[in-house]
């Protein structure tokens, strides 16, 4: 596996990233970036994770080319299908490889922040697997509005803690992590769900969700015989587009673009466009862009889907954006929702909202006619369906 | 205004502790009123809260007290100019999260903080290696740089924020948030005794303290105590009588 120079010893990406935590957490960092920097191409903990991932994750994951939409957007469209990986979303390669590193560093006790629920199923699954307790923090709004994923994660042992404060969203999940892990951070690890936080997670993250992009090179040079023209994902945090992404930064002939959750409009409140309308600031241990008032408070959001509901992102974004290494646009909740409701009818996918949403981005045909489109189908959507019926206002899907 | 470190110093040469009461800044009943009946009560200082819309350094009460400060439309100035209104003899900290100093900029932050009559600023969030530029521009203000020492601080970085800090070191007294503790944990000794060599900066305890028995007891091997939680319990539920009462009897135990 090749090393990205991102970050540097000091975890920026540029002026991004870094570690804004209190003092009490620092030594729990420390010590996960020493071990990364250790593990990362440590022959023993690859084999063992590569194992897994192909045993139990089941990787590699297909691409497929989506024949019919496709034709009707006049584009070559090719789906890395991340929605086939167990559990049902990309999360699982992030939680599989943090919950091994925890085990190495001797930590007895898993925690978790979840949105959508599928990085809190993906993190309470590698728990059962390797035998460790887990807790994780939902929003009761998310815990609402993603019922079915908390079901799953009771089942599979894990205890679900409501969070009620602020929006009750995951924005406040992670805080609430947080402030468990500040007081149990001899014995916990604290498995983030994105990019996001303070050194070393944006790096971690990346380098464990990066197999979704050198997976998919290797095989749409097998299938096409070269590179896509552009490679799309969709933006929370930022770990399904960053694993995609990685294969590709810097060259020149590969087009990537970010899609943020335009929610309902572009007032402050109502989406979740940290890169496009957001600036500079800090949140949850990282500089990068950020959803705020003057006053810089962190402003609430909205988007339909759970997962991107969040006013900051992956500081490695902040960068790519503003090196104009990748381009970041958006689809409002209703595009998704087409996006949503064209994968199911073309091509016998049903998406998690999230990657609806970059479905949704390609119906308005933003990309030469011709090209070839690599997407990142980070999940399935049956978490969603309540939330699809209901905003279809229970008329056919 | 009058300077943090040497206020804590006399009251050290006199023979007697510190005492700090934090209160959330706009909290109704938080008003410059309310801060002179703090120094009359016995602090020798006073830590300012501005409400921030992300606590994470802040257990249940905190929280709670930063919501609906935050929900009255409290913004950072509308803090400051309670602080400049109290016109205290005594000194003030503010103790603010990063962001809503990142968003307006050190500089112009501090020129308000100067201008409101603070005295010295900790920033929960911006641990010693993160903080390079603010050090410099709060020195040249002479504005007071608190910074955080842990539980598990590894030496060199008790050594570091030892070096970093004015006015006092935050001697966090265990692992975990902001919030009133049965029992003063072991922990708050061990981070004490092993900044002692380091610096003659006072030291001060804080997080978990809400009692007279816990603040004598942190102030036998501690210069002072920090006491925030225990004191916005009280206000949180109207206890404005109570809240002072607390402060006194907390200064009656550290002398
Ligand atoms: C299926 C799916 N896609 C995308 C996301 C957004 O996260 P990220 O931007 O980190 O990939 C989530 C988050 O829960 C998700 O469940």
């Amino acid at each position: 596996m090749s090393t990205p120079a991102r970050p540097d010893a000091r975890g920026r990406f540029g002026t991004y990233g870094g570690r804004y935590v209190p003092e009490v957490l620092i030594p729990a960092l420390d010590e996960l970036a020493a071990a990364w920097a250790e593990l990362r191409d440590d022959p023993g903990f690859r084999g063992e994770l590569d194992a897994l991932l192909r045993d139990f994750v089941g990787r590699p994951t297909p691409v497929t080319e989506a024949a019919r939409l496709s034709h009707e957007l006049g584009c070559r469209i090719w789906l890395k299908r991340e929605d086939l990986a167990h559990t049902g979303a990309h999360k699982i390669n992030n939680a599989i490889g943090q919950v091994l590193l925890a085990r190495r560093l001797g930590k007895t006790r898993i925690i978790a922040e979840t949105g959508a629920g599928q990085h809190g199923v993906a993190t309470a699954t590698a728990c059962a697997l390797l035998g460790l307790p887990c807790v994780v923090y939902m929003g009761e709004e998310d815990i609402g509005r993603q019922a079915p994923n908390v079901t799953r994660m009771e089942l599979l042992g894990a205890q679900v803690v409501p969070v009620t404060a602020g929006q009750r969203t995951l924005k406040e999940a992670v805080n609430q992590a947080l402030r468990d892990w500040a007081g149990s951070v001899r014995t916990t690890h604290y498995v983030i769900g994105s990019v996001v936080g303070p050194h070393p997670f944006p790096g971690l993250v990346r380098d464990l969700q990066r197999v979704i992009g050198d997976e998919a090179r290797e095989q749409m040079n097998e299938r096409t015989g070269r590179d896509p023209d552009v490679v799309v994902a969709c933006v929370g945090g930022g770990s399904n587009s960053i694993g995609m992404f990685t294969a590709f930064v810097g060259e020149p002939d590969v087009r990537l673009v970010g899609v943020e959750a335009g929610g309902r409009g572009s007032t402050l409140g109502e989406h979740c466009r940290s890169i496009t309308l957001g600036q500079p600031g800090i949140l949850h241990g990282a500089m990068t862009y950020l959803l705020q008032d003057p006053d810089g408070q962190t402003a609430s959001t909205h988007s339909i889907s759970a997962g991107l509901d969040y006013p900051g992102v992956g500081p490695e974004h902040a960068w790519l954006h503003d090196e104009g290494l990748a381009e970041y646009v958006s689809a409002t909740d209703e595009e998704a929702l087409a996006g949503f409701r064209a994968l199911a009818r073309t091509e016998g996918i049903i998406p998690a909202l999230e990657p609806a949403h970059v479905i949704g981005w390609l119906l308005a045909k933003p990309l030469e006619e011709g090209s070839t489109v690599l997407v990142c189908l980070s999940g399935r959507g049956d978490k969603d369906l309540d939330t699809v019926r209901h905003a279809l206002g229970d008329g056919p899907a | 205004m009058p300077r943090l470190e040497p206020a804590l110093r006399a009251r050290l040469a006199a023979g007697g502790r510190c005492l700090v009461p934090y209160v959330t800044g706009g909290f109704p009943g938080v008003d410059a009123g309310l801060l002179r009946e703090l120094q009359d009560a016995g602090a020798d200082a006073i830590e300012v809260g501005i409400p921030f819309s992300d606590p994470v350094m802040d257990g249940g009460v905190i929280q709670e007290a930063s919501r609906v400060s935050l929900e009255a439309g409290t913004r950072p100035r509308d803090v400051l100019a309670t602080i400049a209104q109290a016109a205290l003899d005594i000194p003030v900290a503010v103790m603010t999260y990063v962001n809503p100093v990142f968003r307006l900029g050190e500089d112009a932050f501090l020129d308000d903080a100067v201008s409101g009559g603070v005295s010295g600023l900790i920033v929960p969030d911006l641990p010693v290696d993160e903080a390079g530029e603010w050090i410099g521009r709060c020195r040249r203000r002479d504005m007071a740089t608190v910074f955080l020492a842990a539980p598990g601080s590894s030496p060199d970085r008790l050594v570091a924020t030892a070096e970093a800090s004015r006015g006092f070191v935050y001697c966090v007294s265990t692992y975990g948030v902001t919030g009133a503790r049965e029992r003063l944990a072991g922990t708050a000794r061990e981070v004490v005794e092993s900044l002692r060599p380091l610096t003659d900066t006072p030291l001060l305890v804080g997080v978990g303290i809400g009692t007279p028995e816990q603040a004598a007891e942190a102030t036998e091997f501690a210069d002072g105590v920090i006491v925030g939680s225990a004191l916005m319990a009280r206000l949180v539920e109207g206890d404005r009588a109570g809240s002072l009462g607390l402060v006194r009897s907390l200064r009656a135990a550290v002398a």
